[in-house]
């Protein structure tokens, strides 16, 4: 991939009154990168995306857009666009009008901004309803000329605000996929806000999970889920178990801890320190039940455990098992079509890989 | 009792109201347009078109009639001062709608009781300051002078200027009101929109925040330039009496003039020109885009 810089964010902070919502982060975001900022509500994602719209100023800090300052340009003057999280289509013009409206503002030539324009509604395959007006689109059409008019002016960096919150799940999956087929047929760098992990996890090329105003960690989705940087991370993202737990010696990145069901294991920590307490996460699908091939077999001596709950998912059963006083969450696939179900009150024997646990710092 | 028994029966009292209270009295002064003038001031029933004629043509003493322009020209003044007023009040509530819907709650509550705080006083009390204002040694003169910005001016007073200068206070609030209520359900991410887009504060104005302000100036449009048409207080307080409008010719004829058949004429020329503007402004009214 190409590394050229598209963004530079550059310890940028912002205080509302007495609220810090960004305490001075720092990153880049790459030319042609599909870069996603994720986090709860209030931990600033939005903040910072707006800041680079120029909606909103820094307090402090700097924001680059390929080695230039954008801060004291008004948002019309910087050649990046939005698809705003309502649309915010303009009713009273038709899907042609909305598309062509940047592109006018821009001063393009007549004929130029018709060709673009098609090709617009062609690439959202929208090209029949040029002539209507949004109030009479789904939900979804509304978003995919959304996506149009933003792209339209081919922007060097293209801001998406939740642009999928407002969808029902089928719809959705689907723009998910359209969304990434998008980013790479155009080579535009995308950054897109979500508080949503999976959708996060499915679409960007790297995660910006922030919290607490702060940048907790930024990678790709698969380190961020399978070596989250810290508690908050695991957390976070998807479903874990947390122990507190001894950590007994420590070797390079590799730390050796007790567990509170009575294990002493030897994997991958973050921060972890000989003597102190830590916090041992395992993530419920990590975890083998009786008969699993990839589970209990592999690794690790079987614990036994007492079933005190059951989920049906579907495709998958989620468990709570009592080992030794301790409650663990274990997620079983139904691999087969009526797959065994184990009953509440059962006694089953688990285990896992050690090498799938992770030590954090508390 | 059936729906539609309820419509009829619920709706009756305010059909009995609007029957005596207007259309009876318009067919009344329907009638007396077309009755001719009585010897000692009344008016002798018949059909006659002649009070119509007279808005047109002058009869002399032969009997003869010839073409006059001098009501045309003050119902010609009377559009031209309200289309006129309505004009600068749609100009001026623009910006004033918008800045009190950016406002903040209080403030934005504020700001819409001063809105409306003239109408806690008298009409008639409101026109009357501005006499004082722009009067003969009034303070707007005094204010002029003691700047050193004029030595001697022509009175203020009694001008078109001072009659659209009152029309224009009189009725701004009822243009700022229904203006601001269509700035008000403005998405602001559409503003924002507009500026992602590379649209200057200038292009978002005139190509996002006007057409969907449209609805709300077209109501104000209709309160302000309706009641124009028909204003009295401003022209004999402000205009003095000298440029008069439709309103002070109706007022004329059926007082001093003693003429009520012409009287009647003119306010059923009026009605008509109101009734032709309303319909304009109802068949040019895009049905409102439905919002889901």
């Amino acid at each position: 991939m190409d590394r050229k810089k598209a963004v530079e964010v550059v310890n940028v902070a912002k205080s509302f009154g007495t609220f810090q919502a960004l305490k001075g982060v720092s990153f880049d975001i790459y030319d042609n990168e599909f870069f996603t900022m994720l986090g709860p509500s209030g931990c600033g994602k939005t903040t910072l995306l707006r800041m680079i719209a120029g909606f909103e100023s820094p307090t402090s800090g700097t924001i680059r857009l390929h080695g230039k300052d954008i801060l004291s340009l008004p948002p019309h003057k910087r050649r990046v666009n939005t698809v705003f999280q309502s649309y915010a289509l303009f009713p009273h013009m038709t899907l042609e009008q909305n598309i062509s409206f940047g592109l006018e503002n821009l001063g393009w030539e007549k004929e130029r901004r018709r060709a673009r324009t098609a090709q617009m509604l062609e690439m959202v395959h929208m090209s029949q309803f040029a002539r209507r007006r949004p109030a009479q689109l789904s939900g979804g059409q509304r978003q995919r000329i959304a996506l149009a008019r933003a792209l339209a002016p081919e922007p060097e960096v293209l801001l998406l605000d939740e642009p999928l919150s407002a969808l029902d799940l089928k719809l959705r999956q689907a723009m998910r996929d359209e969304l990434r087929a998008l980013q790479r047929a155009t080579g535009i760098t995308f950054v897109f806000v979500t508080h949503d992990q999976e959708e996060a996890l499915d679409m960007s090329d790297r995660i910006c999970v922030l919290g607490h105003g702060e940048i907790q960690h930024l990678g790709t989705p698969n380190e961020i889920y399978e070596d989250p940087e810290n508690r908050f991370v695991a957390d976070f993202i998807g479903e874990t178990n947390f122990f507190e737990v001894d950590v007994l010696a420590v070797n390079g990145p590799q730390a050796t801890i007790r567990t509170p069901m009575g294990q002493t294991l030897t994997t991958f920590h973050k921060g972890a320190q000989v003597g102190s307490k830590a916090t041992l996460s395992l993530r419920p699908e990590k975890i083998g039940m009786e008969d699993q091939a990839d589970g209990p077999a592999q690794s690790g001596e079987l614990m036994e455990g007492r079933i005190t709950g059951r989920n049906y998912m579907g495709g998958y059963t989620h468990y709570t098992v009592d080992v030794a006083g301790v409650e663990l969450r274990v997620s079983r696939r139904n691999a087969v079509s009526h797959s065994a179900s184990f009953d509440p009150g059962r006694t089953v024997r688990l285990g896992f890989r050690h090498d799938s646990a992770r030590v954090l710092a508390r | 009792m059936k729906p539609t028994d309820f419509r009829i029966w619920g709706l009756a009292p305010a059909w009995v109201i609007m029957a005596l209270t207007l259309v009876v009295p318009i067919g009344i002064v329907i009638l007396v347009s077309f009755a001719s003038r009585g010897a000692y001031g009344g008016f002798d029933w018949g059909f006659s078109p002649a009070s119509y004629a007279q808005i047109l043509f002058e009869e002399d003493w032969d009997g003869n009639l010839a073409f006059t322009p001098q009501y045309l020209s003050i119902i010609g003044r009377t559009l031209w001062l309200a289309g006129l007023t309505t004009a600068i009040c749609a100009a001026l509530a623009l910006p004033a709608a918008y800045t009190i819907a950016q406002a903040g709650g209080r403030a934005k509550a504020v700001l819409i009781y001063l809105v409306t705080l003239p109408f806690w006083v008298s009409m008639i009390v409101r026109v009357y300051a501005w006499i004082i204002i722009l009067g003969n040694d009034g303070v707007l003169e005094k204010t002029l002078r003691s700047l050193g910005l004029v030595t001697d001016i022509d009175s203020l007073l009694f001008t078109n200027g001072a009659m659209l200068t009152g029309l224009v206070y009189s009725y701004i609030p009822l243009m700022i009101l229904p203006v601001f209520a269509s700035i008000e359900k403005l998405d602001p991410a559409l503003i924002e929109a507009s500026h992602d887009l590379y649209g200057s504060r200038f292009t978002t104005a005139r190509r996002v925040i006007l057409p969907l302000a449209m609805p709300g100036l077209m109501a104000g449009a209709i309160l302000v330039f309706v009641p124009c048409l028909g204003a009295v207080l401003e022209p004999i307080l402000l205009g003095g009496g000298k440029a008069m409008l439709m309103g002070n010719l109706i007022q004329t004829q059926f007082g001093g003039g003693r003429n009520w058949p012409f009287g009647a004429a003119i306010a059923v020329v009026l009605m008509v020109l109101v009734m032709i503007f309303l319909m304009v402004n109802a068949l040019r009214a895009r049905p409102e885009v439905p919002h889901d």
